[in-house]
């Protein structure tokens, strides 16, 4: 139990770091993430919990692959013509 | 023997920022704008940690010149898998006039210094493009080099690398020591998390004034004026052919 509530906040603290690239902008980011957790504040089933912290793990590795890709892009598009 | 890798990073604002000029037309507008490490710098640092990883690297070093902030780039890089950083200082009036070809004189003392079997670095920086620094310390060190670098495998004592040319892709064989610049398509680099930047606050920064390499830091060559790219001219639109093919006409185009 106590473990999963530092996973939690280590989750958190990981997805505001991420946050602050996100092309929108970190308020409109920071304001969603805090959203999404507050609105799972109710849930007390260990597994449960679980499920949740698996999907902000996905989240997270959505949002690397998503700058990655986007810088990818933005300097294909820069530095290399007609390919 | 594994080899000691040494990574050249440059800090420059960031890619997604939109890059103002100066009204005197000095230069660029960098007060208060994000920077962030050179992206062909990134996959250079990327591509050494690999390196590592694939046991063909033993130590991971990362090096910048200029001003602090440049600080922030190489803890960046410790946090991507770099052991131990080495941070030139230069004060921000004399990194304002620094040029590819006084950069590269240090990168060649610290080279030598360090005894680097491979320096890697970026082929170009985004913000000035030049694409010089690699190859003006390859031939300060009188070190082959291998620059567009798509692929990098160790061969023997040598290493082969794959160079994205204008026609296709060459394949080269260069004996180590070495300088090679990485291309946008050889790696994709991971990204520095979390707890990755907490654990990088431990390792090793060493500071050394940009004095201790007695490297002459006047200016090579002056600039000018720095502009904004033209503005794109509005379009007009026409209601029917006889319009358009008047408007061609006009414009001397049919």
């Amino acid at each position: 139990m106590n473990s999963q509530r530092s996973q939690v906040i280590r989750l958190y603290k990981n997805l505001l770091h991420l946050g602050k690239d996100y092309p929108k902008g970190y308020d409109y980011f920071r304001e969603r993430l805090r959203q999404s957790f507050r609105s799972n504040l109710q849930v007390t089933d260990v597994r449960e919990i679980e499920m949740l912290i698996v999907k902000g793990e996905f989240v997270s590795k959505e949002l690397e692959a998503l700058y990655m890709l986007r810088k990818y892009r933005a300097l294909k598009s820069r530095y290399y013509y007609n390919k | 023997m594994s080899m000691r890798v040494l990574v050249a990073c440059k800090r420059v604002i960031d890619y997604a920022v939109k890059v103002r000029v100066k009204p005197d037309k000095s230069g660029v507008v960098t007060e208060g704008v994000k920077h962030s490490m050179n992206p062909f710098d990134e996959i250079a640092v990327e591509e050494a940690v690999r390196m590592k990883e694939s046991k063909v690297a033993g130590e991971l070093i990362a090096v910048s010149c200029g001003p602090k902030q440049c600080q922030e780039t190489l803890r960046t890089a410790l946090a991507m898998g770099i052991d131990r950083a080495i941070h030139v200082e230069v004060s921000d009036a004399d990194y304002a006039n620094m040029q590819p070809f006084h950069v590269s004189k240090i990168l060649a003392k610290v080279a030598q210094e360090e005894k680097a079997d491979i320096l890697l670095l970026g082929k170009q920086a985004i913000d000035d493009d030049c694409n010089q620094t690699g190859q003006m310390t390859a031939a300060l060190l009188d070190w082959p080099q291998a620059t567009f670098a798509s692929a990098i495998l160790k061969e023997g004592s040598d290493m082969l690398v794959t160079r994205e040319v204008d026609g296709g892709l060459e394949r080269i064989k260069v004996k180590v020591p070495a300088v090679i610049t990485a291309d946008l398509r050889l790696n994709e680099p991971r990204y520095a998390t979390l707890p990755n930047i907490m654990k990088a606050k431990k390792k090793p920064l060493a500071k050394k004034p940009v004095s201790d390499f007695g490297v002459d830091l006047s200016p090579r060559h002056q600039v000018l004026s720095v502009e904004e790219p033209p503005v794109r001219k509005a379009g007009h639109k026409v209601e029917t052919v006889e319009e358009l093919v008047g408007k061609l006409k006009e414009a001397g185009v049919v």
